[in-house]
């Protein structure tokens, strides 16, 4: 693969390097699976940088999130306007956080946000009741729901203030031994 | 380009300069700070939580920054330099990244990886990964051993049949070439430079004179070095990622929440499974957590831990005993003439279906423990390895009985050579004249060569353990499946679902496989360079094999587990077995002596002879005082009590930090509980008196608000706080005042955190909190 990509300006692609923690060839290849998303959306040169948004459908779609319980939030906290439809920008950003070479603390960032169901900046009661629905896809019931949510913030609510803040949710999060993905 | 930009530059500078020096000594100071902040920045855009737009634009900004100025800060004769450091940096830089991108490309089986991570999750991908490892490693060793051991014998050692360690004998040369003669590693094989026997004692060989005994000893110590070397380094690598202070216990439901799920799945099937057990799961922590305080029967749980260790022991001993008694009766079968294909084979064979079929046993006897799943798991990995163990030693000690045998025949094989060559140089019937030739090598009686004898135990051993491996699977696995899958339509019960159904991949065995085999090849490349030769083409078909058969007959695990930090269990499982199958060969080269007609130590009376005759003779005379002097027993020994010292003093420091650690830690949150206490109780105070004056405060508020970010105090957890605090307040307008509030050390409590005014009005101040810089978020 020689230089002779035409889709981005070098200064472009420079730029997404230092942005994302993709390598340039990785970032073509991004590129090419955001484009076929939408064919006939997305265009073959962004020197000019247009204004596209591939809707949150097709994004769902992808078999990297399509199994996903929380893939609607995902796409929700990466996208511009918190619907869900991403430009490419987004796409890149998205996987880039979601990549092995992101650190802990931007993982835990995010997670945070992704968890956030009704983004206040607090994961409270109602937000962890839909984190434990979509995980176990509705096969709890309504008490074990209840008794799992107030485990939890037994467990994590440094201020007792009956929700998670960003902190609560990093300092738990941070000794986790798996959390990595 | 460069040229205009030079120009530019100093254009600039020049006219800065004439300006009035206005680039002073703490000017340059400041700008070069800045510069420094703003490349640092560029560095670390792609951490920062930002959204790529912000981002983008951020790093823009700050590439301009620092164009516009490094070029300036280099002073008259020294800029053209500087500016020519700072292009060799960026080409580095970009040359460094090139040099990444191609280093990704060159990892082998990376796709499959990834495949087999999509459908079966971290756990079993870990598996793979950890095979690759080893293969890289092995690859490493093996081109140690063939290039400095193998190819110097071959290509400048004495070729094939010209002295008697190097030829076939004569009794065994018709049957040296059959097939079945060559699997079991006699024949041509056992004389080739697979083995130990072939090595001549030639002090140095060649026109290179290369000395290649001492090259021997060299390389089966340094194999042993680089792998002790190289599992250290990869320990220390794992160990780094995870500062874990053994508190996971007290979040087992948050873990279970935010953690459970395997980000990386992509395949229907295995996210249905991830769903279901997520569920048991969560069922299973509930019933924990409400029968925790249920009473069990101390006693009959005791009783019956105890019967089953009891059990478990009497199998490990039964095995061992077995072991020696195969291994005794095989080296009664080699003296016997016609010996069957069982018979010859029965040690490796025994050895392999004891590996088969305890670690099942264990398993049902430890149904009877009732221990939580985890432990039991380990209990259960640690009898694995307690049976390999035994397994390996006793085979060891078992062969250890054969070498001396054959050393104690070793005076009459001496014996008989002498008489032997006497004969034939004194035999009557042949023309004095001419000078008699010598008696072909193929005639001369030989030793029983040891070395020889146990490299071939150990090819023997490897071989057949992939053998079975390899059968495991194919019918443990592959037809297994077969049978379930065009057997489910004519069958009674739905075999799918039931027994015996598909086969999940057995992680954990086949981790300790992998490892003792690797353990084996240590043990035995000493006596048979060959042997990681085989090892490196067994890794590599295994690796192909187990892919193929995963992704065809295996089905994800019922309880999908995450790989976790298991990693550096398996890694010091592996130094372990490092150390243990160093103890033989450390044991053989110190004590025994090597045989007396064949391998590169043959002659002398320790095989580390070949150190101190290199010494002697090759080595100038000072070093040679050097090295007897550093051998010497009174400066050995308190150089390791000086290593003890070392090692205690550094554990106790460790310890001491993580000490200090911990408590730190408590201060902090000891700290931020006071000052949340503080904030709720200021919040509701000053809410009361702010209300009449919130314009003017909000202004001075704003002001401080931008002091306060010079200063980088506010964290965005602080930031998200105020905006609580912020709509408390203004809701809590009913509240008493309490005389805290009017006191004026609270109003100077109140001015010296900034970030406490901001409480104050709430509306337009949400603008100002919301553009804050998060830089002090890392």
């Amino acid at each position: 693969m020689g230089n002779k990509q035409t889709v981005f300006t070098h200064e472009q692609l420079e730029a997404y390097q230092d942005c994302t923690f993709f390598t340039r060839k990785e970032i073509m290849r991004l590129f090419y699976r955001y484009k076929d998303l939408a064919p006939q959306l997305v265009p073959l040169d962004y020197t000019s940088y247009p204004d596209v948004k591939v809707p949150y459908e097709l994004i769902g779609s992808m078999p990297e999130l399509k199994d996903n319980p929380f893939r609607q939030r995902i796409a929700q906290v990466f996208s511009e306007d918190g619907d869900g439809h991403m430009t490419l920008d987004n796409f890149l950003d998205m996987f880039s956080v979601m990549s092995e070479m992101a650190p802990r603390d931007l993982k835990a960032y995010y997670a945070f946000k992704i968890y956030d169901f009704n983004n206040d900046d607090y994961i409270c009661v109602w937000d962890l009741e839909q984190t434990v629905t979509k995980l176990t896809r509705g096969e709890l019931s309504a008490e074990e729901v209840s008794l799992v949510c107030e485990k939890v913030l037994d467990e994590a609510d440094g201020d007792h203030d009956g929700r998670l803040s960003l902190e609560d949710f990093q300092n738990m999060i941070l000794r986790a031994p798996d959390f990595l993905r | 380009m460069w040229k205009q930009l030079k120009k530019h530059r100093s254009s600039s500078l020049a006219s800065s300069t004439s300006g009035g020096e206005s680039l002073s000594e703490e000017e340059l100071a400041r700008i070069l700070e800045q510069v420094e902040d703003k490349k640092k920045l560029i560095a670390t855009m792609r951490t920062k939580p930002w959204p790529m737009a912000r981002k983008l634009a951020g790093l823009r900004e700050a590439q301009e920054f620092v164009e516009k100025y490094e070029g300036a800060l280099g002073k008259g004769k020294g800029k053209r330099l500087y500016a020519y450091r700072m292009l060799m940096a960026k080409k580095w830089v970009k040359f460094k990244r090139d040099f990444d991108n191609f280093k990704t490309q060159c990892i082998p089986w990376e796709m499959k990886i990834k495949d087999i991570e999509s459908h079966f999750g971290s756990s079993v991908a870990s598996y793979f990964i950890f095979l690759r490892w080893m293969y890289g490693v092995n690859l490493v060793l093996f081109g140690l051993i063939f290039g400095l051991v193998i190819i110097p014998e071959v290509l400048m050692g004495m070729p094939y049949g010209s002295i008697p360690r190097k030829t076939v004998p004569r009794a065994e040369e018709e049957k040296a070439m059959d097939f079945s003669v060559l699997w079991d590693f006699e024949g041509y094989i056992k004389y080739s430079a697979l083995f130990y026997g072939y090595y001549n004692n030639q002090r140095t060989i060649g026109w290179l004179r290369y000395r290649l005994p001492m090259a021997y000893f060299m390389v089966g110590v340094s194999v042993f070095g680089y792998s002790l070397m190289i599992v250290i380094r990869s320990m220390a690598g794992n160990t780094q990622g995870s500062t874990n202070d053994g508190e996971s216990d007290n979040f087992t439901f948050s873990f279970k929440m935010f953690t459970s799920w395997d980000y990386l799945i992509g395949n229907s099937e295995t996210a249905d499974n991830k769903y279901a057990s997520i569920t048991i799961s969560f069922k299973e922590s509930i019933v924990d957590e409400q029968e925790s305080n249920k009473e069990e029967n101390v006693h009959l749980t005791r009783f019956l831990r105890v019967l089953a260790n009891f059990l478990i022991i009497c199998c490990l001993c039964g095995s061992g005993y077995l072991i020696y008694f195969v291994v005794k009766r095989s080296q009664e079968f080699s003296k016997m003439r016609n010996i069957s294909w069982y018979e010859r084979n029965e040690v490796e064979i025994v050895m392999s279906l004891l590996g088969m079929f305890c670690p099942p046993l264990f398993e049902t006897i430890a149904a009877l423990e009732n221990y939580h799943p985890r432990i039991g798991l380990k209990w259960q990995l640690g009898r694995i390895f307690a049976l390999f163990l035994g397994n390996l030693y006793t085979f060891l000690l078992a062969l250890m009985d054969d070498v001396h045998l054959k050393l104690s025949n070793e005076e009459t094989i001496k014996n008989i050579t002498h008489w032997t060559l006497f004969h034939y140089y004194n035999s009557s019937g042949w023309n004095e004249s001419i000078p008699r030739p010598p008696l072909h090598p193929a005639d001369v009686p030989r030793g029983s060569c040891w070395e020889t004898a146990v490299g071939i135990e150990f090819m023997r051993l490897t071989v057949s353990d992939m053998l079975v491996t390899c059968i495991t699977i194919l019918v443990g696995d592959f037809l297994r499946a077969c049978f379930v899958r065009f057997m489910n339509y004519c069958w009674c019960w739905d075999l799918e679902a039931g027994f015996p159904s598909y086969a999940e991949f057995d992680i954990s065995g086949n981790v300790l496989g992998l490892i003792f085999n690797q353990g084996m090849i240590w043990m035995g490349s000493f006596y048979a360079p060959g042997l990681v030769g085989i090892n490196v083409l067994r890794l590599l078909t295994s690796m192909y094999f187990q892919c193929w058969a995963v992704m065809s007959s295996n089905v994800p695990h019922e309880r999908v587990f995450k790989a976790s930090r298991s990693n550096n269990f398996y890694m010091g499982l592996l130094l372990l077995v490092l150390f243990l199958s160093l103890l033989p060969v450390a044991y053989t080269v110190m004590s025994l002596p090597p045989s007396f007609d064949c391998g590169p130590f043959s002659g002398k009376n320790r095989m580390y002879d070949v150190i101190q005759e290199t010494v002697e003779n090759d080595f100038p005379t000072f070093l040679g005082k050097i090295f007897a002097f550093l051998a010497n027993p009174g400066l050995i020994i308190p150089a390791i009590l000086l290593m003890f010292l070392a090692i205690y003093y550094l554990n106790s420091v460790s310890k001491s930090l993580s000490r200090a650690n911990a408590q730190l830690r408590k201060k902090i949150q000891a700290l931020r509980e006071v000052e949340k206490s503080h904030k709720s109780f200021k919040g509701r105070a000053t809410a009361r008196d702010s209300e009449d004056t919130a314009k003017g405060n909000s202004k001075n508020a704003t002001q401080l608000n931008k002091e306060g970010t010079t200063h980088h105090p506010a964290s965005p957890s602080q930031t998200l706080d105020q905006k609580a605090q912020g709509s408390r307040a203004s809701s809590s307008a009913g509240r008493t005042v309490s005389p805290a509030s009017q006191h004026p050390l609270a109003s100077d409590q109140t001015l010296a955190k900034p970030s406490l005014r901001l409480v104050l009005g709430g509306q337009p101040l949400e603008g100002v909190l919301r553009d804050l810089p998060t830089d002090s978020w890392d």
